[in-house]
């Protein structure tokens, strides 16, 4: 009895220790947590189909329009916005992508399809600068311009065909949906995960050096080992999901999927420009206390606007991926978007209230809310059912996060 | 004192609607000086004060640095003359640490154009560390920071790049009486470095003694400048309340107040 509470104390000590010298969110773990153990969980009520490569594979390839998407989200809302309209905007730049594609540039032109992603980012953009212009300069709150949008760009998207569904798109261009061919295949999987290890070394050696040359405490070595060595598994894990699984009737692997290294190309960059750049700390500075921000010589109407067009762009990137999914334009693309992209946010950890918030958080969010979708239509759970069960769990995702902060406290 | 004012402020004006929250004031400020600046709550002094920190551009009326013409429309262009300014508020990014807020808006950067953190981190604890040396949890979000190392952090950010203008509104009202004396002594040190202070307060007795003249309004209208050697507390709470110049002032006005 007692020697088990001890054993348990000291286990407790351990994993403090480690996490205490590792210099990791508390809370990114707990989140790690509970995939793990949804992951486990559906696992063994769908008897063992759920952890298979070929569902993991589907599982990563659904989640990166919301992922995509999620990225932005999270500047958003660290800024003290929301943003409605993403869906509609995914939804009203995938059917002028689809639309121009199809029915007015020649198909088959190898310029078609690279013009036409072209054209959906740059509308993306000056979607998201008009709907930042109304936020930023004419004091509409986003609340109310962003719900505004989810109507103009949703009708939008309907004008644009009068409805129709137009397909199918370029061959090429479905490859970026991540259909049978839309990966890379074995060889060039692992040169990448070559890569990305050979960049977390860099960086965590790097990291190191930095410090010293303000000779700054350092993390203990086997600490830092132990980050490394996890980060390689993981890349490892990932690849060799993605190659084991093939495709139908070959031996063939797939590999990464075209739309996941979108989706990690989107998390790198915006990782980058939340975490290391003037823009991304204005961002978080606006969120903490806007007057702070003002009185410090930031432009708060700009870096608004700004927010909302890297938001309003990376709707395009989704759409491109959704229209390349789906071969086509169609007007059922990206309804109800938002909310998935709001709750994989908020359930990543942005706070609504402003001012904080992960990019890495928002990824596992989106992947945790598609977890349990997948999982639940592998059990055969009806849609209706599925919904509520979300909603459910946004809520308590929710309570739990403010509960933790005000535990934290 | 130098002849030529580091600061002067002539005839600023300025109106909120139709409110005429500043009318006809004039300051000025010598280097190495401490003016205070008093009045009570909606006299004018933060208006007068903010239109010199960038926060409001002056509707009429001019300011002069060293005796030139300068135009003061943001925080950044009073930034760029040396004018720092220490809000009541202290205008800190709570969720922030305290080099972050230190650099905000004037980030140091790495040769690759990315923030340099660790470099920031460097100069904020050499700062700090002169101002509270038992402050050493920069790092911690300025939420959960006490409310005297709230006061190192702004102040912090105000000496860091050699301000050769201060503005403290209100710099000892949410103070204990140990951060209070801190901010005396860096009061002090900042003068003899021959940075000229405005003092704002609505509290005579905060300022007085640390202030080398005070300029008293009222209404949104100057009531007058004195030097504290030549006047007595109560004469300067006479110009507060009354607004009446000390030698205005009757047997019977100072009466009231005893």
């Amino acid at each position: 009895m007692t020697t088990d509470a001890q054993s348990q104390v000291a286990a407790g000590n351990a994993m403090q220790r480690l996490i205490r010298a590792t210099e990791l969110d508390t809370r990114l773990l707990a989140m790690v947590g509970a995939l793990i153990v949804i992951w486990l969980t559906f696992n063994v009520l769908t008897d063992s189909t759920f952890l298979t490569a070929r569902n993991l594979y589907n599982l990563a390839v659904q989640s990166s329009v919301v992922g995509i998407m999620a990225t932005g989200m999270v500047l958003i809302i660290v800024a003290r916005h929301i943003d409605l309209s993403v869906g509609s905007v995914l939804g009203f730049t995938g059917m002028i992508i689809a639309y121009f594609q199809v029915e007015v540039f020649t198909l088959g032109a190898a310029w078609n399809w690279p013009l036409t992603i072209v054209i959906g980012l740059a509308l993306g953009a000056v979607v998201g600068a008009w709907q930042g212009y109304w936020i930023a300069y004419r004091a509409v709150p986003a609340f109310v311009v962003t719900l505004g949008g989810l109507l103009i760009f949703r009708g939008g998207a309907w004008l644009v065909t009068e409805g129709r569904t137009v397909a199918p798109v370029d061959p090429t261009y479905q490859l970026l949906g991540g259909g049978l061919d839309g990966s890379i295949g074995a060889a060039w999987s692992w040169v990448l995960g070559l890569i990305a290890i050979g960049a977390v070394v860099a960086l965590a050696i790097r990291g190191r050096t930095q410090k010293k040359r303000f000779g700054f405490p350092l993390k203990p070595v086997w600490a830092e080992i132990v980050l490394v060595g996890v980060a390689v598994a993981l890349i490892i894990g990932f690849v060799l999901v993605m190659n084991s699984y093939t495709k139908p009737r070959t031996d063939i692997a797939r590999g990464i999927p075209i739309p996941v290294l979108i989706l990690i190309a989107v998390v790198l960059i915006m990782t980058f420009v939340s975490t290391r750049t003037k823009f991304g700390r204005y961002v978080f500075a606006m969120g903490g206390n806007p007057e702070a921000a003002a009185l410090s010589g930031i432009d708060v109407k700009k870096m608004t606007l700004m927010i909302f067009v890297i938001m309003g762009v990376l709707c395009a990137v989704a759409a491109v991926v959704t229209t390349a999914r789906l071969n086509a334009g169609a007007n059922s693309m990206g309804v109800l978007a938002e909310l998935s992209v709001i709750a994989a946010a908020v359930i990543g950890g942005t706070s609504l209230a402003g001012g904080a918030g992960t990019v890495a958080g928002a990824i596992l969010g989106a992947v945790i809310m598609q977890s349990l979708d997948n999982g639940m239509v592998l059990m055969g759970v009806s849609s209706a059912m599925r919904q509520v069960i979300i909603g459910l769990v946004l809520i308590a995702a929710v309570y739990f996060d403010t509960a933790y902060n005000r535990f934290k406290r | 004192m130098a002849d030529t004012p580091l600061v002067e402020m002539r005839h600023i004006h300025k109106r909120f609607g139709g409110v005429h929250a500043v009318r006809d004031a004039s300051v000025d400020l010598y280097p190495g000086e401490v003016v205070g600046v008093l009045g009570h709550n909606g006299a004018g002094k933060s208006t007068l004060i903010k239109m010199l920190s960038g926060a409001y551009p002056i509707d009429e009326g001019e300011i002069l640095i060293n005796g030139e013409q300068v135009d003061i429309r943001t925080p950044r262009d009073a930034r760029a003359h040396g004018i720092e300014t220490i809000y009541q508020t202290l205008a800190l990014a709570d969720n922030l640490d305290a080099p972050a807020n230190l650099f905000l808006g004037r980030e140091i950067m790495t040769s690759l154009g990315t923030l340099d953190d660790d470099a920031m981190e460097h100069k904020a604890r050499e700062v700090i560390q002169r101002l509270n040396p038992n402050f050493t949890n920069i790092k911690d979000a300025v939420r959960t920071m006490s409310g005297g190392q709230r006061q190192s952090v702004a102040i912090a950010r105000a000496v860091l790049f050699n301000a050769r203008i201060l503005i403290m509104d209100e710099p000892t009202a949410a103070l204990g009486p140990h951060e209070t004396a801190m901010v005396a002594d860096l009061i002090k040190q900042l003068k003899k470095d021959g940075i000229g202070i405005f003092l704002i307060s609505h509290d005579l007795h905060d300022v007085f003694d640390l202030s080398d003249r005070v300029s008293v309004m009222k209404n949104g209208g100057m009531v007058g400048t004195r030097n504290t050697k030549d006047v007595t507390k109560d004469q300067v709470l006479g110009m507060i309340i009354l607004g009446k110049l000390p030698e205005e002032e009757t047997a019977d006005d100072l009466a009231k107040f005893h």
